[in-house]
């Protein structure tokens, strides 16, 4: 039997807004080398709960562990660590616009690693090259691509430097259907290819099955059910069973 | 009855607290802001090239509008000193109070006004729609510290370029007062230039330089912090652009004041 280790881990976190609490003890782990999602309705705290992992947020209490240390310990160098070895796909790509494509998606190696901008460019066409974007798109500046392509852009963004997790933040929000199984086939295939973990949160219930290894529920501040993907159906839980359900949309007409 | 009068009367008091208490805090976060801004500065990565194009986008670009600002305010100036004068007998003191004037007060505050209309609000929109849009959430993420990479550039920008541009208002205006003196009020063109250099002293060029140093720091600190600290999308990155500018320019001619006092002590 083989033992897995979590990488990362949300331990009794308590977030509130005035007067709403949003995550009220919430307890999740994800081993490494899994596809995670977490899922839920409006307001129920998917977003706090990657932004708290990412360091953009504090918690009230509790704490975000990578690799068994608090990120909130070492005087912020356990957020650093976690930045180096990760990678951030935002829901609206969040690409910097005054630079270009390949600019983007160097901007960790150019700025953080100190590399040289040629040897940057050549590790950026190559990101590009892996999220099937061709070179001619480098020298293009964000707002002259298409929303899919913006996607495909902050991917190649989130994998240049070789990360062990991936966060994806709402990977097909705003996209067409085709779009966004195209970018939900590419997150897995990156995610096998490059061996990491992935966490990511989405309401989309094509998007979580097509990606996920195990699923969270979340549902008022909690983790309410958290399982292979493959049992989600099986799942007894009613708010489980109402997001299925409601996901599901209108059944085909008849004739 | 009683208390809702009583509520009445202390609706005033609270006015007034709620505003001490807003504007405290508003106080602390800009002081904050600013020690981080400036601990930014002095601290590694140095991002040269930031430096190099806010250095372009806020000195080089504003120099057609401060050198216009500046030789109309020269001649008008001139045009004021010489009917001023006239009242006494006192005309031939056009070219000593216009290069005073130029130096120690119009150069330095025009200069950073006319930064604070193109500067402050423009920044406060660049670093709002970042914001708005997760680019400076993207940027932490990517192991960049956005205080060393936004706010650090714009602010030695701000302090290194605007006492240059202000070197070059202090010429151009006294050049206006020069033209308009020479032209239309009869003065001799040598001797006018010979008064000129014989009156300014160092000190009144350097003191209307530090001036300038400061009110930079100013402009592009407004700029950053109401653009770093807007919220609300689009509306807030517009509230944000303004705010940045009324703000400068009610700082600058505080910051004026009290500098000018400093300056003429002793």
């Amino acid at each position: 039997m083989t033992v897995t280790t979590p990488i990362l881990e949300w331990r009794g976190i308590r977030k509130r807004f005035g007067g709403k609490t949003v995550l009220n003890g919430l307890d999740l782990e994800v081993d490494a080398g899994r596809s995670l999602v977490i899922m839920g309705g409006s307001g129920q705290g998917k977003s706090v709960t990657l932004k708290l992992a990412l360091g953009l947020m504090r918690a009230d209490a509790g704490d975000v562990l990578f690799e068994g240390k608090a990120l909130s310990g070492g005087l912020g160098r356990h957020q650093q660590k976690l930045y180096r070895a990760s990678g951030v796909l935002f829901q609206g790509a969040a690409l910097f616009d005054s630079l270009t494509v390949w600019e983007n998606v160097a901007f960790r190696l150019i700025n953080a690693d100190g590399r040289s901008r040629r040897a940057a460019r050549v590790a950026a066409l190559e990101a590009l090259d892996q999220v099937r974007l061709e070179s001619s798109v480098a020298d293009l500046h964000p707002s002259e691509l298409s929303g899919g392509m913006q996607k495909r852009v902050g991917l190649a963004r989130a994998i240049v430097g070789r990360p062990r997790i991936l966060f994806f933040d709402e990977p097909t929000t705003g996209l067409d259907p085709m779009t966004a199984e195209a970018i939900n086939l590419l997150i897995v295939d990156l995610v096998k290819r490059l061996g990491c973990t992935a966490v990511s949160i989405t309401h989309d219930m094509v998007s979580a099955r097509t990606i996920a290894d195990d699923i969270a529920m979340l549902d008022q501040g909690k983790v309410v059910w958290k399982g292979p993907v493959k049992d989600l159906d099986q799942a007894r839980e009613g708010v489980v069973q109402r997001f299925i359900s409601s996901s599901a949309g209108p059944p085909p007409a008849a004739g | 009855m009683a208390a809702a009068a009583r509520l009445t009367l202390l609706a005033p008091v609270a006015a007034v607290g709620r505003l001490t208490l807003g504007l405290t805090r508003l106080t602390g976060a800009l002081t904050l802001f600013a020690l981080r801004g400036l601990l930014a500065c002095l601290s590694l990565p140095f991002y040269g090239r930031q430096l190099l194009q806010q250095g372009v986008a806020i000195g080089f670009m504003s120099l057609p509008v401060i050198g216009l600002t500046a030789i109309f305010t020269g001649a008008a100036l001139a045009l004021n000193i010489y009917t001023g004068g006239g009242r006494f007998n006192a005309e031939q003191i056009v070219p000593q109070i216009v290069a005073l004037g130029i130096t120690r007060e119009l150069a330095p505050v025009l200069a950073a006004l006319m930064l604070a209309g193109r500067v402050a609000a423009t920044i406060a929109a660049e670093i709002g729609a970042m914001r708005a849009t997760e680019q400076i959430d993207a940027m932490r993420t990517l192991s960049t510290d956005p205080f060393r990479y936004l706010v650090a550039p714009r602010l030695l920008a701000g302090v290194v370029t605007l006492p240059i541009l202000t070197g070059v208002a202090d010429i151009i205006g006294i050049a206006g007062g020069w033209l308009v003196s020479t032209l239309t009020l009869d003065f001799n063109p040598a001797v006018y230039a010979r008064a000129t250099v014989d009156f300014v002293e160092v000190w009144d060029v350097q003191s209307g330089l530090i001036k300038a140093a400061v009110f930079g720091f100013i402009v592009t600190l407004m700029g950053c912090y109401h653009g770093y600290t807007a919220i609300g999308g689009a509306r807030g990155v517009g509230r944000a652009a303004t705010r940045a500018m009324v703000w400068s320019g009610v700082l600058i001619f505080a910051t004026d004041y009290v500098l000018t006092t400093l300056f003429t002590r002793g």
